[in-house]
Order: C-alpha cells, then structure tokens, then sequence
C-alpha cells in the first residue's frame, strides 16, 4: 500500500477545502434541514397529545414534506456528491502533467487509482455521517422522541446502504474521468448516465412493460396480465441502481413496509392473515427482504472500481 | 572515469503493434556522469526514459537501472532515480512547499525531516522568496526550478531530465544547467539529460548519445565522436556540427 496514506491525506485536503465540495454539502445540508424541519414540525402537530407510536423518529426520514422526504431526497441528489468527487480525478492529473510524475514515485501505480476513491468514500462517509447526526439531533429537538436501540441501528443500515449507493456513482465518475481525456467530456457523460438511471429508466421500464404485455381496456382487468406488466416494469426498473437504493432503504427505514413491491394480488385467506399478523417487521426481517438488493447495490459499486481499476492499470503510462 | 556502470541497457526494445519505437537499445551511464541524450522529436528518446524507471515495459531486452531491474522492481528503482518529464506539472492550487510536502510524503520522508529540506531547497533553486506563492502563477523558468528543488529533497542517485530547458529565456536556461552540473557534481548523482539544446548539453555532459529513429547510432565523448567523422576533427569541435553529420548520415 506504498503511497496511497499520501494520496489519501491531499485528496482529503482538496475535497473538503474545495468550493465545489462545499457548495454542494451546504445545499445538501440546508435542504435535509428544511425537510427534516418540516416533517418535524408536521409530526409534531399531528401527534400532540396523543401516545407516541413506534417508530415514530424514523417517520423523520421517510415522511414526505410538502415537496420529499428525506430519503427521496438522497436517492435523487446523492449521486451528485459522487459525480462532483470523481468525474475530474484522474483526467485532471493527466492534463495538469501531474500523473506522471505522481506515477514517477516510489509508489505503486495502483494507489493513485484506489487513494482516489478511498478518499471520496472517507469524504461521504463524513458528509453522510454529519447530515444524519445534524438531521437527528434536530429532530430529537422537535418531535421530543428518543431513538430506540433499533431505529438507531436502522439510520446505520440506511447510512451503510447510502454509502455503497453514492459510491457506486463515485466509481462511475472516477471511470470516465479515466476513460476521457477531457475533463468536460467525462462531466458530461457522468451526468449522462446519472439521468439515464433517474428518469429514463422508469420510463423505458413503463414503455417495454406496454409493449410486452400491453394494458388497455380489456386486459386491464385482467389480474394476470396486470401482474405481468407490473412484473416487466420492476424487472426493467430494477437495472437502476436508484431503484436498488430506493427499495432496499424504504424496507430498511420503515419498518411497516413488507415488500419492495408496488402491487400485490391477495386471497382472502392471505388478506385475513396479513390483517392480523400486521405488526412492523423487525430489524433482521427487513434486512431479509432487501439483502439481494443490498447485495447487488455493494456488487455494482465494487465491479465499477474494478473496471475503473483494470483500465487505469492496462494504460500505458506513455498516454497517461 | 573507472566507475561502474548505473544505467545499463541491452537490446532494449519497444513495440505498438507494427511500429518499433526504441530499437536494440544497449548503452550504459557511469556513476557521477552527466550523459546527454540527443536525438530528433520522435525518436524514442522519452520513451527509453519511461522504460528505464519503469512507467512502460520493454518488448524485447533488459535494463538495470542503479542495480535494479525496472520491470520488476520498479519501486526500488523509483526510489532511486528522480524524474523530470517534458512538461512538468504542480497542484497549481498548492504553494511551493505544499507540493513539495506532498512529493516527500510520496517518498516515505518524515514531515520533520522534509520542512527543513524544503526550506533549504528552495533557498538552493532561489525560490525562497516565491515559496508561499501557489505554483498555478509560476513562470516555466520557476517550474523548473521547482522540479530541481524536488530532486534535491527526494535526493535520488540518478536523475533523468527531459528537455529541462525547453522553452526557457537565456537566464533560465543558464541558472537549470548551473544546477544540473551542481547536482552531478556536489551530490554525484548521475545524470541522464534529454535536450535539443546542443550548446547547453556539450557544456555539461561527459559523454553524449544520439538516437536515431529508435536506435543508438552513437555514444560516447564529443572528441571521440567528432573524430569517427572525417571533416570535423580539425577545428574547434561543436556539438551541432556532430550530431549535424550524424544526423544526415541517417
């Protein structure tokens, strides 16, 4: 590991005095606060007076405010904190003749690569970790709520989650600043990408699940051919791994939800027993349900570095 | 000069697909000396540098770089040699001392002992004054500077150069050969030095070696080169007139 404490340490000291860096964790900030003010001050009203149900501090982070809840809100904007970390990393070096001579140090040519992505981990993991003590802390204030054992080791499931997800962005934007020489090029196709996984996946999932299995008046009441298309839609949907992040952090974070399904055919022996047996899963039956999500969520993250590692090692150092 | 010999290559060769770019390339560099490295644009000269501390393999043939094979412990042979590419480059973001703070962690040296390397290095290049300035706003003369100030902190055995005083005015181009030949001199570090400037490297250099087209055509003293040509012998030896006749031989 010759070299990468060095390359971690100054990666370190650009990100967090980097006004790039610190535009976007105010904005994050202040936008979690916001929201987290506004369910707060909601919940508030909504229980006074009345016995605080369970779970009530985790409602912090997945109510919907007037615009998102806080989960939303990560899913939807914590991709640009990986994108803002990564998409310049290497393609900078090389244009500012940096990397070569950084490659020229009793160093092994892999720490530049993997001290790069070590250091925006460590920079989400403390950006992470912050807006989720700041987020709790106010929210303890508001609602006068204490987190139980297991809301408290739910926030740490839903913050390691988070962490693999906006990493896995990390690696995209390290691969392309790999990749494309330009640094407006490699920019540009990370945001590419980030839309692509955001808007049109859901829409090409919505589109191939018509075209497959096409719901009109006639087979719209149909419950199998339903289920069919909503089938294809989630299958399609799944390629995304906001979608991922998404079912695997709502299952984590709300303990009454019990599948990442949208629709669900039930008899009415199966609608009795669900009726009755409708207590909040606990902690490992949520975990259950989202780990091959949270599997492929860490699997994703992890094949992205290892391209990005595999091209940057089998570069010529000529070119570099 | 009964040194041995730091820098040894044999057949050294170096291939993209069909185009052959450094070509049965043997030569060696004894300790202390400065060896100028001439030969036209593209003619293999950097990537023989890259080769030699390891940033690129070889084909064909070996290298033994300060007693170390570069393919195969290219850390040891990083540690021992200190390189200047063409276009040198700084963190522009970082002052003087910050980048040379970073370069001497690179190198495993403690902060205790390399802040007062950097200050006395510095001093040495005549950046001392600059030192707190971020290198962003830097001439190229001062960039060079710089990179020499490097090398004194990382205190290598064997330094590679390529085209140190490309693009400098006459008073840069100076004060970087003054330092070139103090390194080699004080501090006997060897010194291999790829340059267009003849003058400059007939100046310092012991022994020269013109590369041609991926091949060494011909290494060894300026005299003992001037007088393998018939015609320059007699009269005050200059290098371009050599390298000149070297050149249109090929």
């Amino acid at each position: 590991m010759t070299g990468i404490g060095a390359i971690v340490r100054k990666e370190l000291e650009d990100h967090f005095s980097s006004y790039r860096f610190i535009i976007l964790f105010a904005l994050i900030a202040m936008v979690s606060l916001i929201t987290t003010y506004m369910v707060g001050v909601s919940l508030r009203d909504e229980l006074g007076g009345i016995a605080k149900p369970k779970f009530i501090f985790l409602m912090l982070f997945t109510s919907t405010g007037p615009l998102f809840s806080l989960v939303q809100f990560v899913a939807f904007f914590g991709p640009l904190i990986g994108l803002v970390l990564g998409f310049d990393s290497i393609n900078r070096e090389r244009s500012d003749g940096t990397l070569s001579k950084l490659a020229s140090q009793p160093i092994y040519r892999d720490a530049i690569v993997n001290g790069k992505f070590l250091s925006g981990v460590i920079t989400i993991v403390i950006m992470l970790t912050s807006i989720l003590f700041v987020v709790s802390g106010l929210g303890l204030t508001l609602i006068g709520v204490v987190p139980g054992i297991e809301e408290v080791w739910r926030i740490f499931i839903y913050l390691i989650i988070s962490v693999f997800y906006i990493s896995f962005w990390l690696g995209i934007s390290i691969l392309f600043s790999i990749i494309f020489r330009s640094i407006a090029t490699s920019a540009l196709a990370t945001l590419a990408v980030w839309i692509f996984f955001s808007f049109f996946i859901s829409m090409g999932a919505s589109v191939l699940a018509n075209a497959f299995v096409p719901l009109n008046q006639n087979t719209q009441e149909n419950p199998e051919i339903v289920m069919k298309h909503a089938k294809i839609q989630r299958a399609v949907s799944l390629t995304s791994p906001m979608q991922l992040y998404n079912d695997s952090t709502a299952i984590i974070i709300d303990p009454t939800r019990k599948t990442t399904r949208s629709l669900i055919f039930m008899g009415p022996i199966e609608q009795f027993s669900s009726e009755r047996f409708s207590r909040p899963l606990n902690l490992l039956q949520s975990i259950n349900i989202v780990i091959p999500h949270i599997i492929t969520l860490i699997a994703i993250t992890f094949i992205c570095f290892a391209i990005s590692y595999i091209v940057f090692m089998k570069q010529e150092i000529r070119s570099i | 000069m009964d040194q041995k010999p730091v820098i040894e290559t044999h057949e050294l060769t170096k291939s993209y697909l069909n185009h052959t770019v450094v070509n049965n390339l043997s030569f060696s560099v004894k300790e202390g000396e400065i060896f100028g490295f001439l030969g036209p644009n593209g003619s293999g000269k950097t990537t023989t540098l890259l080769m030699l501390i390891g940033l690129t393999e070889p084909t064909k043939g070996w290298a033994r770089v300060a007693g170390y094979d570069p393919t195969r412990e290219a850390i040891k042979v990083k540690r021992a040699v200190g390189y200047v590419p063409e276009n040198i480059g700084f963190y522009g973001d970082m002052n003087a001392k910050e980048n040379l703070q970073f370069l001497a962690r690179l190198n495993n040296i403690p902060d205790s002992v390399s802040s007062k390397k950097i200050e006395e290095a510095l001093e040495n290049v005549g950046l001392k004054e600059d030192a707190n300035k971020i290198t962003g706003v830097y001439s190229r003369g001062m960039r060079q500077r710089l990179a020499i100030a490097e090398i004194l902190i990382k205190e290598p055995k064997i330094v590679f150069l390529d085209e140190p005083t490309l693009g400098l005015d006459p008073d840069g181009t100076i004060r970087i050969i003054q330092h070139i030949q103090s390194l080699s001199r004080e501090k006997n570090i060897t010194v291999l030095l790829s340059s267009h400037d003849l003058k400059q490297v007939q100046k310092i250099s012991d022994r020269i070696g013109i590369m041609i087209n991926g091949k060494m055509i011909a290494s060894g003293t300026i005299e003992q080169l001037a007088k393998e040509k018939p015609g320059i012998e007699n009269k005050e030896i200059s290098l371009d007139d050599v390298y000149m006749k070297y050149f249109q031989e090929v």
